[in-house]
């Protein structure tokens, strides 16, 4: 990683609250792969599997096989990717609560394998992964996914997108091949997912198969419930809520989950599209007409 | 006589004991407005289901312009020309009217990912050309002032039009209407007709189904009757309209009786 020059004041707030600072980026990122899910109305509660099999893909590549940092973060997407196509390929021809089930299935199997293995270090997990991620690459990461994303809402898949989730059977009628979309979009969140996976390894050096269980899917999902879906800064938004909020509230720290927990239910329950509410335009061009 | 459009033989689709279409062969000529008409619980909507691929038959065989397509799914068939509007509504609330109409025209449309992230030349040009022929087909459904608001918000009778402009994006070779005036009042009913009389002048082939009698007499080119799954009658409008059967089943029999006892 380049070297660079910060001003005093800031370097001591990176100090005190560096991690904090990743866990923002990390975390937006993994909103964005929920996003990226829910965009096209399905719900998966494997994001946390998908960044646990990041996590160990790319800290395994670095300390068995010496791999560089961008290397590691590739098969950090990668592997997720094809854990998506297979799971995907048989539940997204089915509508309905199949793969949220099968992705639950997946965060099992794989903990229970990650526990069970000594090759990745047992219920204790790795150890001594080298911390060579930083906010570049995690802040880097997050604006090149938000920028694709952007760009991509702001087209015919974009437009794809959004008609499969308002009404699947119509977006159908039009021509739009739903288990494709739907597959590929489970796809690219696995890619972000696990990249948010590798960069967590690669900045925390320990990671254990309990990082990456049920608990996490659910915080993951509540980042997207609580920013919404009417762009991609919605749900990054919600990710750095629910991230800032354990800090604000550590006077508090014997109900946080208590806190956490009522902030989601009346999030849903009173904001169903959630905190960002603006939608942005699905037209790659202006959508004034031509005089 | 053309090929047919739609030819629909034999096609039969049960619920367990119930045959909800029971052995129904139409065919659709080109250019013709065909109406499908019948008591409530007809089969009516399940032969739309059927048509656009959100059932599969039982038995029978559906083609359209001569090739089998009841094996394919709905997508398939809307990449054959296959169009339709649904009896309930189905918007997709949050697009804007605009957004909504370029959706229609997905496959019609070559940009994939990599185009639509570097912008390049070729996704702008079929992006501003699929707005400026968005805006046509709402300035042709009457909604081109309507075209930023958000669908969902639009008045029930422009949405039912907003939905046929969806399905005309698709440059459709049938288009299937699922009671389009159903709900309508009596001026937004004529506003309608109006607009399917100029669908049928610019030569779109259309099945309709719809309960309004005096409409779809003034507008169809033939019509089926169904009752109870069953076909029980096929001809002209006139024809149809004093065919005793499509009485009988309309009315009950007493009264078809009385009828025929009168006349």
């Amino acid at each position: 990683m380049p070297e660079f020059v910060l001003p005093e004041v800031i370097d001591d707030f990176l100090f005190t609250y560096q991690n904090l600072v990743y866990s923002l980026g990390i975390h937006g990122l993994l909103a964005l792969s929920m996003y990226v899910v829910l965009a096209v109305g399905q719900l998966s509660l494997g994001q946390a599997a998908f960044m646990g099999l990041g996590a160990y893909a790319s800290a395994l590549l670095t300390l068995k096989l010496g791999w560089s940092l961008p290397a590691a973060l590739a098969g950090a997407m990668l592997i997720p990717a094809a854990a998506a196509l297979i799971i995907g390929s048989p539940t997204l021809r089915l509508s309905g609560v199949y793969l949220a089930l099968a992705t639950i299935g997946l965060g099992e199997v794989q903990r229970l394998a990650f526990v069970n293995s000594d090759f990745t270090g047992g219920a204790l997990g790795l150890s001594g992964i080298p911390t060579k991620a930083g906010l570049v690459s995690i802040y880097g990461s997050l604006l090149v996914a938000l920028v694709l994303l952007v760009l991509v809402a702001r087209s015919k898949i974009g437009r794809a997108m959004e008609a499969m989730r308002e009404d699947e059977l119509a977006a159908g009628a039009l021509g739009i091949n739903l288990p494709a979309y739907k597959l590929g979009a489970l796809v690219a969140s696995a890619m972000l997912a696990g990249l948010a996976g590798g960069l967590n390894a690669h900045v925390s050096s320990f990671i254990s198969p309990n990082d990456y269980g049920f608990d996490a899917a659910v915080t993951i999902l509540s980042f997207a419930l609580l920013g919404g879906l009417g762009s991609p800064f919605a749900p990054i938004l919600g990710a750095v809520i629910l991230t800032l909020l354990p800090e604000v509230l550590r006077s508090l720290a014997n109900y946080r989950g208590l806190v956490s927990g009522s902030i989601i239910v009346i999030a849903v329950m009173f904001m169903p599209r959630g905190l960002l509410i603006w939608r942005m335009g699905r037209i790659g061009v202006s959508s004034r007409r031509p005089s | 006589m053309s090929a047919a459009r739609l030819s629909l033989t034999h096609l039969t689709i049960r619920f367990g004991g119930l045959a909800a279409v029971d052995d129904v062969s139409l065919s659709v000529a080109p250019g013709t407005v065909h109406g499908l008409i019948g008591p409530n619980g007809a089969g009516k909507t399940t032969v739309f289901n059927l048509v656009s691929g959100l059932l599969a038959p039982s038995s029978g065989t559906i083609m359209l312009d001569g090739k089998e397509i009841e094996a394919l799914p709905s997508w398939s068939r809307a990449g054959l020309g296959l169009a339709r509007t649904f009896q309930n509504i189905r918007m997709f609330a949050q697009m804007t009217a605009l957004e909504t109409v370029m959706t229609g025209m997905h496959l019609r449309m070559k940009a994939g990912p990599v185009a639509s992230i570097l912008r390049m030349g070729r996704f702008r040009t079929e992006e501003s050309a699929a707005r400026d022929r968005a805006y046509e087909i709402l300035d042709l459904v009457g909604l081109s002032q309507s075209a930023q608001l958000r669908s969902g918000d639009l008045p029930y009778g422009d949405q039912r039009r907003l939905e046929i402009a969806r399905a005309l994006a698709l440059e459709p070779r049938l288009l299937l209407l699922d009671e389009p005036a159903a709900g309508m009042n009596p001026s937004e009913t004529q506003q309608l007709e109006d607009l399917l009389g100029r669908l049928k002048q610019q030569g779109y082939t259309i099945l309709l189904v719809e309960h309004d009698m005096h409409f779809v007499m003034r507008l169809c080119d033939e019509i089926t009757v169904l009752n109870f799954g069953r076909k029980i009658a096929e001809g002209r409008p006139e024809a149809v309209r004093s065919n005793p059967q499509v009485i009988e089943a309309y009315l009950g029999t007493r009264v078809a009786k009385s009828l025929a006892g009168g006349s």
